[in-house]
């Protein structure tokens, strides 16, 4: 009975901080910001809007993280389907959903040469996806090297797209202080997100594609053992990764609405944080949708704090995103070696 | 056919091959390739260019290679350590918040020193994370990767320092009255302590003892954390002189362009070099020839009218083919086809 | 002619490079029996099973089994599975983090009709699976929070759910406790009832004795014989295991090899290692040779390497001339006069990569520290004269050391450690896998180097082997040591150390 408690300690322990920590901070940012606005609820619906790129992102490298992967070409491939959308629409003009269905395929394609080479060939997905981060931003310099823009002459379904708001009711909203009550809203694309988080989060619990994955990242040997494929498990995750990566550039690009080859820079580093934060192990096998949701939470909170500062500089949400990381992995490798230590 | 065999049997062999090359390439496009001539005093060419625009790449190579050999993985926050470098030594010498300054409030060399040993402490945090927590390395350097170039950003009050003062841009271009770039000496300086260091202790075979197999190194008594954390430093005090050059080429702290995608060209570098990305046996002269080719292919791609941002697409390219070779299912697929062909040529006897 | 037999393996060949792994090996296996195969380290045991659930090709000789037609011959894990022959492996082959459930079915998991995973199903499937086989689970808990025995439980139910006829258990027992080995043979018994063939693989004397009906040995990759435990007696068990053969150097011990016994050397009180090796006393006196003796398992390879400070110890302390030495790695340890030659050449000995003239010098430079070189003409110098005395076979010394023969690479990390000079040398099975002549000389090089003064730990699965080097001998089973031998040192008494009293006290 002893050891049920440790066991159960680890993994839910890690989850549990990451709720702790965001709730702790969202109240501090309440009573330290109250003045600003922090505690309205449109401020938390303003962190899923600006984050809801990354949280499609981060339900893809979770699925990565959890064969035990990782991918750090997510932050240029964005960059590179921001750019293929704009200079698609904003300079040639094409129609917008082709242009959305090119760059999702550009994503798929990706993804399987990165699932090919680190399923089928072994190579290490760091080294994998490190090159295909400097491609990624390679490819956006080599299509455009100017900021381009897409407004609304140029493509009027897009900046619709971007511009629509789904008002919620009323009651959520507050009255500003020239007494107009303001209405609280979100942007389609937050829903697009929370789809995605929910269709992941139903493919990991009731495929067998999901739970394949979770089985790699406990033990890769056994999973074969027990008769998986193994190989094609981890090209797929690749391709599911970029794939999600790409439908995160769209809507990354709806609140842009433009592309640029610095954008998107140290994406990899805030998806990967939000995942490790949420509680999936560095090591694979552990992890789920849902915390990874709450740690781009954590995430945008850290990037409101700061910008509600006004005085900080925005490079403090780097470094703060970065120490959080470094924190949870050390947790996580204490964790490790209790369990090890416990065997 | 057997002198053949053994030449490109070499240990040099690959990474000599590729940068001979590349030049090939390149004296075919631009017969001037290898014309040197004197202008002002100082020496003009594209070889020279390559030899003084490539020093930083030599200088990572060096620390990226130890690193590779020890811990069987990369060191991706070399390119943003060398920012963050550049921006401390930067805030020493003109102070914080200064915007430009043309004389410094701090001894020189103490300040590149303090610089170069920032590089050293980022070193000893990856280190640190590496061989005592035993994180991934490139998990544990993708943390610097992001965030050293976000500090380097806050040491210079997000905005950039420039230092006009004369010698400041000594170290990055020339002294006066000498006609080589400076940088090609430090290069030299670099490579020689370090081929000093592992020809007279026995830290080389340490590094490949504990890169092969640390569990037999550390029975036979090599502290192997140790090493792998001292790897790391000496990559991030590596990192920490190129920080000073390339500061010094521009002579301001640039946060976020001083040593973007550098990361990239030092592990090609190694990979060039004819080093397995899978750690134990490395050859330093190796790494260094693979510094040189890579700032030749970059050099080339510059004057083909490609731009710095876009280099990184066929250098991303190179690094993958390398790697596909390097990996064991290939071997062994290009090892099956060859017995084929001897069967069947066998057979056809 | 037995009605019962469901599997016959005749005359199984399998070679790796330079080695025979199994010479002609058999095997017979009848419905609901247990039975276990027994033999030393490298008697090819575990090949021998890989080569039956398809893990490894084999070059020779046949399979039968009851059921299929011609050859049974098994291609992969997944083919055997299909023809009904699990295996479960000492380290547990599932996946820790997934529930017990779903290591019950995956790959194999209950669907609904809109073709997702039925958890609910899954669950009462598990439930009810685990209650018939009356294992204490909450199959809904992750595999990790259960002890190995339960994991090891789990991986079983699963076999049996995938309707086994062939049960494989490949040294289960050896990461549990008592009770837990108890549940286990509670399990093993009703399966055979329910007429599984069971083989069962372990070094545990008394553990074949309390649940098998019969046991196949082999011995250097042969057949030596099949027995019902009932006529089997334990010290002939032993006998049957380790083979009788002298070989033609009879006695090379020097006559009066008794040495005196002064000057201590090494004295250890109540070292021990958690999870490894229980409290022990050990004292090594100057020019002695001291055998640890025991199965594999027993805790013999594990004494050592607390003593040579590999695995810390965590209670006790040791003394190596007069003073009190705490190593905290192995560097300490060989400051302090010791050399380590492990069991697992590869894994812990060599640096693969590296020639033969950097794994000689390797250790001497390490104990000189980094800083102070070796010089070019002192490196050749030390390995061209360890390539000499030693008669290392090598095309020079800058061969890289995985190009040799395992009996040249032993011969490799034996010189390593000559070279530090030390005064205390621990060679854990130096002569495994070696052919005759080389163990004789390894022998010798023992015995010569205990005439100098130099005191000798000697672990070998063979008897005579350390029946002619050793002077004493520390039995060891179960992870502790059990007694000491200095005098009417003959097979017969080393065995029935070895082999104890048992507990059910069948003798």
């Amino acid at each position: 009975m002893k050891k049920k408690k440790v066991g159960l300690a680890g993994n839910n322990v890690l989850l549990l901080i990451t709720v702790l920590l965001f709730i702790g901070m969202y109240v501090i940012g309440c009573i330290i910001y109250a003045n600003k606005g922090f505690g309205h609820f449109q401020t938390f619906l303003n962190i899923l809007i600006t984050n809801a790129g990354l949280i499609c992102v981060a339900c893809g490298m979770t699925c990565v993280m959890l064969t035990g992967g990782i991918d750090i070409s997510v932050g240029s491939l964005i960059a590179m389907d921001c750019m293929i959308l704009a200079v698609a629409m904003g300079r040639q003009g094409l129609p917008c959903i082709p242009t959305v269905m090119l760059v999702l395929v550009i994503g798929i394609v990706f993804g399987l040469v990165q699932g090919y080479l680190v399923g089928y060939l072994g190579i290490q997905p760091f080294i994998v996806t490190m090159a295909g981060m400097f491609f990624g931003r390679g490819m956006t310099a080599v299509i455009c090297t100017d900021q381009v823009s897409i407004t609304q002459q140029e493509n009027a379904m897009f900046y619709s797209w971007a511009n629509a708001k789904i008002t919620l009711p009323a009651f959520l909203g507050y009255t500003n202080n020239k007494g107009k009550t303001m209405v609280p809203f979100i942007r389609p694309t937050v829903l697009i997100a929370l789809v995605v988080v929910v269709a992941i989060w139903f493919m990991l619990k009731y495929t067998k594609f999901g739970r394949s994955l979770y089985a790699i990242g406990g033990n890769e040997q056994t999973a074969r053992m027990l008769g998986l494929n193994v190989r094609r498990t981890k090209l797929l995750a690749y391709v599911l990764s970029s794939f999600l990566c790409s439908i995160g550039g769209v809507l990354y690009c709806l609140n842009t609405m433009a592309g640029s080859v610095q954008q998107a820079k140290g994406f990899e580093m805030d998806a990967i944080a939000s995942s490790v934060i949420g509680g999936t192990l560095l090591t694979g096998g552990v992890g789920n949708v849902l915390g990874s949701l709450v740690g781009v939470l954590i995430n945008g909170t850290i990037t409101t704090l700061v910008n509600s500062n006004g005085k900080l500089l925005s490079s403090w949400a780097n470094i703060a995103t970065a120490a959080l990381l470094c924190f949870f992995i050390i947790l996580q490798s204490i964790f490790a070696k209790l369990k090890d230590g416990r065997k | 056919m057997k002198n053949i065999q053994k030449i490109t049997r070499m240990k040099l062999f690959f990474p000599l091959f590729c940068l001979l090359l590349v030049l090939l390439i390149n004296v075919v496009k631009d017969p001037g390739f290898f014309q040197i001539s004197v202008k002002n005093g100082v020496l003009y060419g594209r070889l020279i260019d390559v030899l003084n625009r490539g020093s930083e790449v030599a200088i990572l190579a060096v620390g990226q290679t130890l690193v590779v050999a020890v811990s069987a993985g990369t060191d991706i926050s070399v390119g943003s350590v060398m920012s963050l470098s550049a921006c401390f030594t930067t805030m020493l010498l003109a102070g914080y918040g200064v915007n430009t300054t043309t004389t410094i409030v701090m001894p020189m060399a103490l300040g590149l020193l303090a610089g170069i040993l920032m590089g050293g402490l980022c070193g000893a945090f990856n280190g640190a994370l590496v061989s005592k927590l035993r994180i991934q390395p490139m998990v544990a350097t993708l943390i610097l990767f992001t965030a050293a170039r976000a500090i380097g950003l806050l040491l210079c009050n997000n905005q950039i320092t420039y230092i006009r003062y004369e010698p400041y841009k000594y170290l990055g271009n020339f002294i006066p009255g000498c006609p080589i770039p400076t940088p090609i000496f430090v290069t030299i300086v670099v490579i020689v302590i370090i081929m000093l260091v592992l020809k007279k202790s026995a830290l080389g075979t340490f590094i490949q003892s504990v890169g092969i197999n640390s569990r037999a190194a550390r029975l036979l008594g090599i502290n192997s954390d140790f090493l792998c954390f001292l790897c790391y430093v000496i990559c991030g005090l590596c990192a920490g002189v190129a920080g000073m050059i390339a500061s010094s080429r521009i002579y301001c702290a640039d946060s976020n362009n001083i040593g973007l995608n550098y990361e990239m060209d030092a592990i090609l570098a190694v990979a060039l070099g004819g080093n397995s990305l899978a750690g134990g046996r490395f050859n330093m002269a190796g790494s260094i020839i693979g510094a040189y080719t890579i700032q030749a292919i970059t050099t080339t791609l510059l004057a083909m009218g490609v731009s710095t941002d876009q280099a990184p697409v066929v250098k991303a390219i190179i690094v993958i083919l390398i790697v596909v070779v390097q990996s064991p299912v290939f071997k062994s697929w290009v090892e099956t086809k060859k017995n084929r062909r001897r069967a069947e040529i066998k057979e056809a006897v | 002619m037995d009605e019962n037999v469901i599997l016959t393996m005749r005359g199984i060949t399998k070679s790796f490079p330079g080695v025979l792994a199994l010479d002609n090996a058999s095997l017979k296996l009848r419905k609901g029996e247990i039975h276990a195969l027994m033999g030393e380290n490298g008697a090819g045991k575990s090949t021998l099973i890989k080569v039956l659930t398809g893990i490894y090709p084999f070059e020779g000789g046949e399979i039968e089994m009851e059921g299929v037609e011609g050859q049974a011959i098994n291609h992969s894990v997944q083919e055997a599975q299909e023809r009904g022959i699990a295996t479960v492996y000492q380290e547990v082959n599932l996946c820790p983090n997934l529930s017990v459930a779903e290591n019950l079915f995956i790959g194999r998991e209950p669907r609904t009709k809109c073709n997702t995973i039925d958890w609910k199903k899954m669950n009462s499937s598990a439930r009810e699976i685990m209650k018939n086989l009356d294992i204490p689970v909450d199959v809904t808990m992750n595999l990790e929070n259960y002890s190995v025995a339960i994991q090891q439980m789990v991986a079983i139910a699963r076999a049996v759910d995938m309707e086994c006829r062939i049960l494989i258990l490949d040294e289960p027992t050896s990461s549990l406790d008592d009770n837990e080995v108890e549940k286990l043979f509670r399990l093993m018994r009703d399966l055979k009832n329910k007429g599984v063939a069971i083989l069962f693989v372990t070094h545990f004397l008394e553990q074949v004795y309390a649940v098998c009906d019969r046991i196949t040995v082999l011995r250097n990759g042969q057949f030596a014989g099949e027995y019902t435990v009932a006529e089997m007696p334990r010290v002939k068990l032993v006998a049957a295991m380790l083979g009788k053969d002298l070989d033609d150097l009879a006695s090379i011990k020097a006559e009066g090899s008794d040495t005196v016994r002064k000057d201590v050397v090494v004295d250890a009180k109540g070292l021990s290692h958690k999870g490894t090796i229980k409290p022990f006393d050990f004292v090594i006196h100057k020019g002695e040779v001291v055998g640890l003796t025991g199965l594999l398992g027993s805790g013999r390879s594990e004494m050592a390497r607390c003593i040579y400070g590999a695995d810390r110890a965590q209670t006790g302390t040791l003394t190596m001339n007069g003073k009190e030495l705490k190593a905290k790695a192995p560097i300490d340890s060989i400051n302090a006069g010791m050399g380590y030659l492990p069991d697992d050449r590869k894994a812990d000995g060599l640096i693969g990569d590296l020639s033969v003239k950097e794994n000689i010098y390797l250790a001497l430079q390490a104990r000189k520290g980094m800083f102070h070189p070796l010089s070019p003409s002192e490196q050749n110098a030390l390995a061209d004269k360890f390539i000499e005395l030693l008669q290392i076979k090598t095309a020079s010394r800058e061969t890289p050391v995985n190009q040799l023969s395992g009996g040249n690479q032993q011969k490799v990390i034996l010189a390593r450690w000559l070279a530090t000079d030390p005064e205390l040398l621990i060679l854990d099975e130096p002569t495994r896998g070696i052919d005759i002549g080389t163990k004789t000389e390894i022998q010798k090089l023992i015995l010569k180097l205990a005439a100098e003064g130099k005191s000798v730990i000697f672990i070998s699965s063979e008897i005579e082997e350390m029946l002619r080097t050793c002077s004493r001998l520390c039995v060891m089973r179960d992870g502790s040591k059990v007694g000491e031998l200095d005098h009417d040192l003959t097979q017969n008494t080393v065995m029935t150390a070895i082999a104890g009293q048992g507990k059910e006290g069948e003798q």
